[in-house]
């Protein structure tokens, strides 16, 4: 028995955990017990979670083939996105979809269809991914594609271990001439003119905001967007160009204890956010960034989970459509600031649209920010939760740590689809996590 | 210009695939040997892409229970390496190792006599040759027998003490033996066991420091320095202390 948890460390959960290094291996631990397959363990709730049975897949973490010439790497499910890079940068080869954060495997990034500052130009990892193989309920290992057994491929895209195991998956990279990223920060002084500077740079290919949650009036939302292309050889300087892909070691630090629970309350974290949102106008304009701190900023920080103390933390991540985002987001933000809650790690993004069996991204945009765990906090979500549903948004599984049965149901009409789909194959009995026994999806 | 080769046996275990990585990524041709084709197969194209193909690496099937495929082994070998590293190890099950002699013969067998007779093979052909580099991985638990595991304890004592002799051997050849003892490491050999985080390394860190000691000619190196510490401390105890100790 180990004790686990996600990256927000809340809920904690004792679970049974067997390693699998193999597919015949995977197979041996598909029993009578229902189980769900983990990661690098970076979701941050309990989707990676199964008391009776958690299968740890980051054994299986070879790299098998990878062609230069559409860059598609073949490699099994365990492998980290941080290898991938570490192995192809050098030869010229990104990922074409990243989150926020490079130490996930490949499964877990299928699993949860993640997405990056690229959603509305590029779409979500499913994007990339052409084929995986899959631990089925009933036994076999069976090829999933868009051409082979396509309804079990589409439930798969983000949907969080529940339909089998994924053993090995074929993805696509994108070339890139540089390891640096062309930046431009453009400050913002509300939520209105952050949504504005979005909706007129959509034919760039990276878009990200920090927001600060607790600016209230009329600097509610004020925000720095950050831009981003990647570099080409012309934007490099002559040092830099020397080795394109080669952008040096970032100095990273670690937390090394758990922070005690108030160093982040509101004085601290509207402080920090006034001096950041300030430190951003100075330094609005463009230049060269390294990819590791464009894309993995936290990465840094290694265990910068501990901030938020022994309690741990939910993030609360929703997409808003289009239409009603200008006003859901403002009510959010509004709600947020009133109650003087929320971290600095506030995060806004355009996602283009989406349409998934059960994947999270949507047209609109998406709001993503960290609460230290509190009954108070919990109950703020709670509020939260029904102005997402008031304004026809939804809610990120792999962000999800607390969310009740009856919101998320109301969230989203796909599930039943979903459910059926799982009850027809057997992964009903087969795959559970102790997310989707407290979302109770059949 | 000549790449040296590595050759790696038991290059199954997680730390001979991390030593294997870290050599290939200095430019190293490697060559991993083990039982398991398909699984070797699968680490060299592995370590390949990892290590952006700077050397070729290569996959052969050894036993190291057959001694006597030992020295056909070496003859199929294209050249003689330059560096081995032989990880070969089985922790086996104490209680079953107690009743079964058969299981007890093989946890000998495989940590002690299969890698002592084989690297035996490679001193004469390294001190014939005047060169190379022979790293034997044994382990702390050789260094004093305790009731947990002293059926594969006594087999790295073994290992441990056929090093020492064969490094004093093979010194004035110009071959240079280096013994390597892990602490705990977090390998599939232990994912059972819960083992305390500050003093268990990752595999990779574990091929870092073989790599620097190779290089810099060390003799005997630990995992982590403060398992040379805790030997010390665990090797000093009286034996009139140490034998009614649960450790």
């Amino acid at each position: 028995m180990t004790t686990l948890s996600g990256w927000g460390r809340y809920p904690r959960l004792d679970c049974t955990v067997r390693f699998a290094r193999s597919e015949r291996q995977v197979a041996d631990c598909l029993g009578a017990a229902p189980l769900i397959a983990r990661g690098n363990g970076r979701a941050y709730g309990d989707s990676a979670l199964n008391a009776g049975l958690t299968l740890d897949m980051t054994g299986c973490d070879r790299l098998i083939a990878f062609d230069e010439s559409d860059g598609i790497l073949v490699a099994e499910a365990g492998v980290i996105l941080g290898d991938v890079i570490a192995a192809l940068l050098p030869r010229g080869w990104f990922p074409a979809v990243t989150p926020g954060t490079k130490f996930v495997t490949l499964g877990g990034m299928i699993a949860a269809d993640v997405h990056g500052k690229n959603h509305h130009k590029e779409g979500s990892f499913a994007e990339c991914v052409l084929w995986f193989d899959l631990a089925t309920a009933d036994g076999p290992v069976v090829r999933c594609s868009r051409h082979e057994n396509a309804d079990l491929f589409a439930s798969t895209l983000g949907g969080m271990g529940l339909t089998g195991v994924i053993v090995r998956a074929a993805i696509r990279l994108k070339p890139v001439e540089s390891g640096w990223i062309r930046q431009k920060t453009i400050p913002a002084r509300n939520l209105a003119a952050a949504i504005e500077i979005f909706e007129r740079s959509l034919d760039w290919t990276y878009s990200v905001a920090w927001i600060d949650c607790l600016a209230t009036g009329a600097n509610m939302g004020r925000s720095l967007v950050y831009l981003g292309e990647h570099a080409k050889v012309q934007d490099l300087g002559p040092a830099q160009r020397k080795d394109r892909y080669r952008t040096g070691r970032r100095t990273s630090r670690r937390v090394p204890v758990d922070a005690p629970g108030f160093v982040l309350n509101a004085y601290s974290v509207k402080a920090f956010n006034a001096l950041y949102y300030a430190a951003g106008k100075r330094a609005a304009g463009e230049r060269l960034v390294d990819w590791d701190s464009y894309f993995y900023p936290l990465d840094a920080i290694g265990d910068w989970n501990r901030i938020y103390g022994k309690a741990g933390f939910a993030q609360f991540q929703c997409v808003l459509p289009r239409q009603t985002s200008p006003a859901g987001l403002a009510e959010l933000l509004d709600t947020i600031s009133a109650a003087g809650r929320g971290s600095f790690l506030a995060v806004l993004k355009r996602m283009g649209p989406q349409d998934s069996v059960f994947a999270f991204p949507m047209e609109g945009y998406t709001l993503a920010l960290d609460f230290p765990v509190s009954p108070d906090n919990l109950r703020l979500m709670c509020a939260l939760d029904e102005i997402v549903l008031r304004h026809a948004g939804r809610f990120y599984l792999a962000k999800d740590s607390r969310m009740s049965a009856e919101v998320f149901r109301q969230s989203d009409p796909r599930i039943a689809a979903f459910e059926a789909m799982r009850a027809a194959s057997g992964a009903s009995e087969r795959f559970t996590s102790a997310q989707s026994q407290r979302l109770r999806i059949r | 210009m000549s790449s040296k080769t590595l050759l790696v046996i038991g290059a199954t275990s997680d730390i001979a695939k991390a030593t294997a990585l870290v050599f290939a990524r200095e430019g190293w041709d490697v060559i991993l040997s083990g039982r398991d084709a398909t699984a070797l197969e699968a680490d060299a194209a592995d370590i390949a892409l990892r290590s952006h193909q700077r050397g070729s690496i290569s996959a052969r099937v050894l036993d190291i229970l057959e001694t006597a495929t030992f020295a056909p082994f070496l003859d199929s070998l294209d050249i003689l390496p330059d560096v081995v590293v032989c990880a070969v190890g089985l922790l086996g099950d104490q209680a079953q190792a107690e009743v079964d002699p058969d299981h007890a013969e093989l946890i000998m067998r495989t940590n002690y006599e299969g890698p002592a007779l084989l690297l035996g093979h490679i001193a004469h052909r390294f001190v014939a040759r005047g060169s190379g580099t022979i790293i034997g991985i044994s382990s702390v638990a050789g260094d004093r027998g305790r009731a947990s595991n002293y059926v594969y304890g006594s087999a790295k004592a073994g290992f441990s003490a056929f090093l020492s002799g064969l490094r004093n051997r093979c010194f004035k050849a110009g071959v240079h033996v280096m013994t390597v003892k892990p602490g705990f490491v977090r390998t599939r050999m232990t994912q059972d066991m819960d083992l305390p985080k500050p003093v268990t390394a990752e595999p990779q860190e574990v091929a870092a420091r073989i790599y620097r000691a190779a290089m810099a000619g060390g003799n005997v190196v630990f995992s982590q320095p403060v398992w040379r510490a805790i030997m010390t401390v665990i090797t000093a105890i009286p034996e009139p202390v140490f034998k009614r100790l649960s450790i």
